[in-house]
């Protein structure tokens, strides 16, 4: 996998937020993962060691891989809301106990930004790269919408016209196995006008917010 | 949550215990669809699918091979071969339970809820889905009838005419004379008869450039028509000639024995000539008095029929408000329909109706088009909520894009039809 992803994040410098552009390089970022490979793996329907599996990490909420011993702490993290984003992750990785004090995670950390980087590039995969800033967009509540999986089911019907139900993404992008926020904000994004495609402008233009959540809920079973 | 394979295995497994007659309990209720295609085999899969293995399934479908009218311009111009265009029944019948039975329905009892085979005997149902496709109304282009495809193939049934509409290009004379005699409104594929234009233009262009193509139409305007217009003049600059109504269009009249077209009364000779006569719904639906004035008119929010709230209509032969004639209307369309046979059948949840649709056609290598919208149930009419259409001066890589997408959603929906 060659893999270069620009990961645009917020630094600050001087005291004044710069959007800072910073190209991840994948191929770096598997080989600086070996550091975390004892504990954790990044690989789809990959297992959980002593920390999650970290395939698809980017849009996942904290603490919220079933079947993980995690430390209260980042329970806790993930309950008022934090979602692992290119932004959030720079943070834990630069200083993982300060950044979530009472983490079990004990890793050092990575001083250098463009490590981190190649690490975020590297977890990213295919997927879509999602940002804090973006997240920041919907309210906290929109992620804790309980869907109707038997609704979502039947409006799922309208997606798989056109996104392979069976994984081939000529074209057209796969979208079963995003993680539920990941899925939610894309939709969102979408219809709210922050990404553009015809289709999909014209296709979420109708869905409510209940709607959205019950369509992620039903394509995360799906997975499951 | 189930995992789908397993969950299909099972109904496969309990269908086939089932079928044994005197395990079959009459209790389950039975759904029976009159054709195999974009509608009929969608609803065929959902219903059986989603109903967990409680409703028997019958799908009726004569031919063993299901050919694609969608893509098949494609294959007129060298983009698809024609296999890649063909789909089978085996897969809905032996991982979904489905009872494929390959014969022509006939007729519909619709007090005793029948449907009579070709091949004899019949098949009752409790809840009936029709999708037959069109059928073209005789006489509508004086000279034409089926009788005279072979000489002009209408090519509006994929498979065989396709192939034979193929051939004829291909042996046309250089610098000869591709007519095409478009239909009128309401028409299966509103953008279908110009996306061919464009695909023949494509094999001419590169084969036999000093070839002309002539299209007589009888309507004022057509789908998508500025985008056709303008990817014609770039790509295929004084090839392309259409006749509308004020100059004749619609007025023509063809002889297949001397090739000759006769438009406004002027005789024209021409070599191939492709004749989309005017069309209406599939003969079982007009045999069973199911329509009125040439269509089969449905209620939006389940697609049944007004006339008989046992028979839900879908595809090309429903008159059912802003949809056009597609297979993605089809097919959607469909879902609609099994979840209210599901309701009806066994008290399956009900959903409020929600259609969409979106028709890609392609101009030339790597320039694809698109239309489309999103539909819902009116009072008694499918009404458009939003839509969208291709843009003139997008990009080269826009339209690459619309192409690539337009190769996903053939995977994508006939996988949905057929599993
Ligand atoms: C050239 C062309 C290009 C097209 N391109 C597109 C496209 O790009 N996108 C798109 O969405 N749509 C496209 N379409 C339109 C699309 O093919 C139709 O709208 C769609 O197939 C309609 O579905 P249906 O279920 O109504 O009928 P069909 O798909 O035609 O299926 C009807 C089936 O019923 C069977 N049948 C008929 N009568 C009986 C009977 N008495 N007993 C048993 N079986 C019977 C037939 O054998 C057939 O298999 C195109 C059409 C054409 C001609």
């Amino acid at each position: 996998m060659v893999r270069r992803v620009l990961l645009p994040i917020l630094a600050t410098l001087a005291g004044a937020p710069v959007a800072l552009a910073q190209e991840g390089d994948a191929e770096r970022g598997a080989v600086l993962f070996r550091q975390c490979n004892s504990c954790h793996v990044a690989e789809p329907d990959g297992p959980s060691r002593t920390g999650p599996n970290l395939y698809g990490v980017l849009g996942r909420t904290a603490g919220a891989l079933e079947g993980v011993r995690y430390s209260p702490a980042i329970r806790e993290a993930g309950e008022g809301g934090l979602i692992w984003t290119v932004e959030t992750l720079d943070g834990f990785l630069q200083d993982p106990r300060g950044y979530i004090p009472g983490s079990r995670m004990s890793f050092r950390g990575l001083p250098d930004l463009q490590d981190r980087m190649d690490v975020i590039a590297y977890l990213t995969g295919d997927a879509p790269v999602v940002h804090s800033s973006e997240l920041g967009r919907l309210s906290p509540e929109i992620f804790t919408i309980e869907g109707d999986v038997e609704y979502g089911e039947y409006l799922s019907s309208e997606c798989v016209a056109c996104h392979s139900a069976s994984g081939s993404d000529e074209g057209i992008p796969v979208i079963t196995g995003l993680e539920p926020e990941a899925f939610i904000l894309a939709l969102h994004d979408y219809r709210d006008g922050h990404r553009e495609h015809q289709v999909m402008t014209t296709v979420t233009a109708r869905l409510t917010d209940e709607e959205i959540a019950s369509l992620a809920a039903y394509f995360a079973e799906l997975e499951e | 949550m189930i995992n789908r394979r397993t969950f299909l295995g099972t109904t496969a497994a309990l269908a086939g215990t089932l079928a044994a007659p005197a395990v079959l309990g009459q209790a389950r209720p039975r759904a029976v669809v009159i054709g195999g295609g974009a509608g009929g085999a969608t609803a065929a899969r959902y219903i059986a699918n989603d109903s967990d293995g409680m409703i028997d399934v019958t799908l009726i479908e004569p031919t063993r091979h299901y050919y694609t009218c969608f893509f098949s311009n494609l294959y007129l111009g060298g983009f698809r071969t024609i296999e890649s265009l063909g789909h089978s029944y085996g897969t809905l019948a032996a991982d979904y339970g489905i009872n494929v039975v390959h014969d022509w329905a006939t007729g519909i009892d619709r007090d005793a809820r029948t449907v009579a085979l070709a091949g004899g005997g019949s098949v009752p149902y409790d809840r009936l889905i029709v999708s037959p496709g069109i059928d073209f109304k005789e006489g509508a282009v004086p000279g034409w009838s089926t009788a005279a495809q072979n000489a002009m193939p209408h090519a509006y049934k994929a498979g065989s005419q396709t192939e034979l509409l193929r051939a004829q290009l291909e042996n046309m004379r250089e610098g000869g004379t591709f007519a095409m005699v478009a239909p009128p409104n309401p028409y299966r594929c509103p953008p279908g008869p110009y996306e061919r234009v464009s695909m023949v233009a494509h094999y001419l262009s590169q084969n036999n450039p000093t070839a002309r193509i002539l299209i007589l139409d009888p309507k004022e305007s057509f789908s998508k028509q500025a985008l056709f217009e303008d990817g014609w003049a770039r790509h295929y600059p004084g090839m392309i000639e259409r006749i509308g109504p004020d100059f004749g269009g619609g007025n023509v009249e063809v002889r297949p024995e001397s090739m000759e077209v006769v438009v406004d009364g002027q005789v024209e000779a021409v070599d191939v000539c492709n004749v989309i006569p005017a069309m209406q719904a599939g003969s079982i639906l007009q045999d069973a008095a199911l329509t009125e004035s040439d269509w089969a008119t449905v209620m939006p929010a389940t697609m049944q029929s007004v006339m008989d709230e046992n028979i839900h209509v879908l595809g090309d032969s429903a008159r059912q408000g802003a949809m056009p004639k597609s297979g993605f209307a089809a097919n959607s369309q469909a879902k609609v329909a099994a979840m209210a046979v599901r309701h009806a059948l066994t008290d399956s949840r009900l959903f409020p109706a929600r259609f969409s649709n979106t028709c890609w056609s392609l101009i030339t290598t790597d320039d694809g088009i698109k239309v489309g919208a999103t539909y819902q149930a009116g009072e008694d009419r499918i009404e458009a909520v939003d839509t969208f259409v291709s843009q003139l001066g997008e990009s080269d890589e826009v339209r690459a894009e619309t192409y690539r997408e337009s190769l996903g959603w053939y995977d994508s929906i006939t996988s949905d039809m057929f599993g």
